[in-house]
């Protein structure tokens, strides 16, 4: 049986859009804090959303982030299009990175997003194609915390 | 342990978002300039150190709940990135020391592995 959705909304992110990089995770943990879930559960999801958000504004050229709540779970889908990933078992790779340097001048590109995802989500997927895009999907249980 | 007070004067720092609680207490410090090493390993309620002076600095330790945000080596951001920082209720101190030296001055009030 599907579980009703508390609250679901879909949050558009644009490609090399470094200005705003960052908005949309912090929108969602403010929903996230609204939804009276604890501070741990909201921490996993904002850094979850966060490596995602780069992950769209680094490499894709589109995206977007789909939060959808139900009482046990969060989850956050992320679909992009851009050009995949070809090894996804070296991306996974703590310290792998194809960052360029704008990125590394920023903080970011260090090669901990998708791997920093795996440990901070209790399930994880991810499914890329070369030259098309890539998909993943994050759940984060809320051990029938509110909602 | 110190308050944030302590940490700013230790440092002869500035407060760039004056008016914030300066008596909260700090427990833990991480120095990076690597975002993504604050979102892989720093933990929760941190003072982040950071000689980087971007939106994303406010952003990341928005998101991973950071007490307060020391930057080094004299630099200031932009004015659009302290009203950030305000808006979320985030301090920011700017100390003229370096990062080394700043982490050198307050580490005696850090236990080890919380600094």
């Amino acid at each position: 049986m599907t579980e009703e959705i508390v609250f679901e909304q879909e949050f558009p992110v644009k490609g090399g859009d470094f200005s705003r990089a960052g908005q949309v995770s912090c929108k969602i943990k403010n929903l996230l804090q609204e939804l009276g879930l604890g501070t741990e559960i909201v921490l996993r999801a904002a850094i979850v959303s966060y490596e995602a958000e780069m992950n769209i504004i680094m490499y894709a050229w589109q995206g977007c982030l789909d939060l959808s709540v139900t009482p046990h779970r969060i989850r956050i889908v992320v679909k992009d299009s851009g050009p995949g990933i070809e090894d996804i078992n070296l991306a996974m790779k703590e310290g792998y990175s194809t960052a360029t340097l704008e990125m590394r001048e920023l903080g970011f590109g260090a090669g901990m997003g998708l791997p920093n995802i795996k440990k901070n989500a209790d399930e994880f997927w991810i499914t890329s194609e070369a030259g098309r895009g890539t998909r993943l999907e994050m759940t984060i249980l809320t051990n029938g915390q509110k909602p | 342990m110190m308050t944030l007070r302590e940490i700013l004067t230790s440092l002869g720092g500035e407060l760039l978002t004056p008016g914030m609680n300066l008596d909260i207490e700090c427990s833990k410090v991480f120095a990076s300039d690597l975002m993504s090493d604050v979102l892989a390993f720093m933990e929760p309620g941190s003072v982040l150190m950071t000689g980087l002076v971007n939106s994303h600095v406010v952003r990341t330790s928005y998101l991973v709940n950071v007490k307060a945000i020391i930057i080094v080596q004299g630099k200031r951001p932009d004015m659009n990135v302290v009203d950030e920082a305000r808006e979320n209720k985030l301090p920011i101190i700017s100390t003229g020391f370096s990062m080394f030296e700043a982490c050198s001055r307050i580490s005696q009030s850090f236990p080890e592995g919380k600094r």
